[in-house]
């Protein structure tokens, strides 16, 4: 077993565990086992330490401390929280329907968990290297439209079932302008594996150097699919409490609580995947092991960024949201995916590929803002409300 | 062994899930029951290493189709709650003719149809990327046709859905 190199230690760990008289079948099964445990207690623990962030960094931002009581700067708040969650009573409303109301948070879990498979980690290292890698993530992420939709259904909560509404209206909506980012990122790559995609941006080209309006269509979809400011309307606070979580308290809260932040690692590990290069940087070929440190860095940065826009943005209207996503992301992501498609056709040298995508989307980028900055002078008009009955 | 075991163990959950969906007195309990049995085809699927297919089975059918199914049943007014009975009157002879149908159809694509058979074994690597451009190669006509049925559609949603002018 070589440490720098992660790849090895699956046949290591095969070989020792077989020498001990186990069968490949059994050898396999617990190498599987340790392996999804790994990742999810990585998830949880970086979760942990994700939203002790997110909120002292917000503090910062709206001048303020944040956590600092629990622990060295409050490190230790996010575990208080916690336990306290998970110590209090379970609740379930009277009229409720059972069967629905706490199967739904677990469905919500566990869409993100499957997500978390096919992430690249390192040279060689991911949890499945799915070749309809792309197709999986997208597939699996709707199971949590679901989650959504049977929480604000079986809370039998008006808030809750407003909540709902809002779920299926705007992840419906900005999940095509994110396929169609990801379909972009698909045809340059040339694969739909992630690990492929990773290994199509060698040589410091990233996607994002090539492609910078897919990556800025990317961030705001991503965004919106995790329910971040400025697209929270799913639980605006001051319209509908909490949304589709509202009648949920302790552990059955705390599961929604981890969906989220799970969302948030997971959009931004992929964000990182797709247009940042994944574990590529320095010496990531020769010493598979910084391709962690490379992946961490970059999927930290993009976290940062979702922080920052949270922290500082107001939320959208609902129309302003809807109009958003179908008047400007959708036909510009489709214009991308054709410039895209017709670039690749032309068979050019690779120079010549990446300057002339590189030029037409900073060119989408400058005509989106033009269109965008001619409706704000032109100011957006409430759509008319007429009630035919 | 093993294999045998999980395709009965999904078939059955596909089944039961399949039943609970005729004979379940709430709509919207119909509509979740609905999304299982799709997840139970996708399993079926990934027994049959057909990994395209239940990736697409679970995007469109769990992903689109049931959740529009669900958005329907929960803006239809007084759908949500209220136990409406799956039966009535010519239950019966529904379920007779459902379940002629379904001989005639079963007898129809397992002894008359003539599939091309394809020699049996491990499905090939490149299998996606066949796909794709089958789909836009050889079969573009009826992918194209398919695609313009949609948008048709979709236009004549908008046309009867849109506020008309007063």
């Amino acid at each position: 077993m070589n440490l720098l190199d992660p790849q090895t230690i699956a046949p290591w760990f095969i070989k020792v565990v077989g020498s001990l008289g186990l069968s490949a079948f059994w050898t396999q099964l617990i190498w599987d086992v340790i392996g999804s445990v790994s990742l999810v207690l990585f998830a949880i623990v970086s979760i942990l330490f994700i939203v002790w962030l997110e909120r002292k960094f917000a503090a910062r931002v709206q001048d303020r401390l944040g956590p600092n009581r629990v622990g060295p700067y409050g490190l230790l708040q996010t575990i208080a929280d916690t336990i306290k969650l998970l110590t209090k009573e379970d609740i379930t409303p009277a009229t409720a329907d059972r069967v629905s109301y706490n199967i739904a948070p677990i469905l919500a879990v566990f869409s993100v968990f499957m997500v978390m498979v096919v992430i690249p980690f390192a040279k060689g290292v991911s949890g499945a290297d799915l070749n309809v890698g792309v197709l999986y993530i997208t597939a699996v992420s709707s199971l949590g439209i679901m989650a959504a939709l049977m929480a604000g259904w079986s809370s039998d909560n008006k808030y809750a079932l407003i909540g709902g509404f809002r779920v299926v209206a705007q992840l419906l909506s900005y999940e095509v302008p994110m396929v169609m980012a990801m379909v972009s990122v698909v045809l340059v790559s040339g694969s739909m594996s992630l690990q492929k995609i990773v290994g199509a941006q060698a040589g410091g080209r990233w996607f994002f150097w090539v492609m910078p309006a897919v990556f800025l269509l990317y961030l705001t979809t991503a965004l919106a699919e995790n329910e971040r400011t400025p697209f929270d309307l799913l639980e605006a606070d001051s319209e509908i409490v909490a949304g589709y979580h509202i009648e949920y308290g302790g552990i059955k809260f705390a599961w929604f609580f981890l969906t989220f932040f799970l969302n948030t690692l997971f959009l931004a590990s992929f964000a990182a995947t797709f247009f940042l290069g994944g574990w590529r940087g320095p010496f990531a070929e020769q010493v598979p092991i910084l391709g962690f440190v490379y992946y961490f860095l970059k999927t930290t940065l993009v976290i940062f960024f979702m922080m920052w826009v949270r922290a500082t943005w107001p939320r959208l209207r609902i129309d302003q949201m809807m109009s958003f996503a179908w008047k400007v992301l959708v036909p510009t992501s489709l214009v991308l995916v054709m410039i895209t498609a017709i670039i690749l056709k032309l068979g050019l040298s690779p120079f010549w590929e990446t300057g002339l995508l590189l030029i037409s989307n900073l060119a989408v980028i400058l005509v989106v803002l033009g269109f965008l900055g001619r409706a704000l002078r032109l100011g957006i008009e409430r759509p008319k409300r007429r009630v035919v009955a | 062994m093993v294999m045998r075991v999980v395709f009965v163990v999904v078939s059955l959950f596909t089944l039961v899930m399949a039943f609970m969906v005729v004979s379940h007195p709430t709509l919207f309990s119909s509509a979740l029951y609905l999304v299982a049995t799709f997840l139970g085809v996708a399993g079926l699927y990934v027994l049959l290493e057909a990994d395209f297919l239940a990736v697409v089975q679970v995007m469109i059918y769990v992903g689109a189709v049931s959740i529009l199914i669900i958005f329907a049943i929960m803006l239809s007014r007084g759908m949500m709650g209220k136990r409406t009975s799956s039966h009535n009157r010519q239950a019966k002879w529904v379920a007779l003719a459902s379940l002629l149908l379904a001989i005639l159809l079963l007898y129809f694509i397992t002894v008359l149809m003539r599939w091309p058979a394809v020699q049996a074994g491990p499905v090939p690597a490149g299998a996606i990327q066949m796909l794709g451009q089958d789909l836009v190669g050889r079969y573009v006509v009826p992918f194209e046709v398919a695609s313009v049925l949609l948008l048709v559609a979709l236009v004549g949603a908008i046309v009867l859905a849109r506020e008309r002018e007063i």
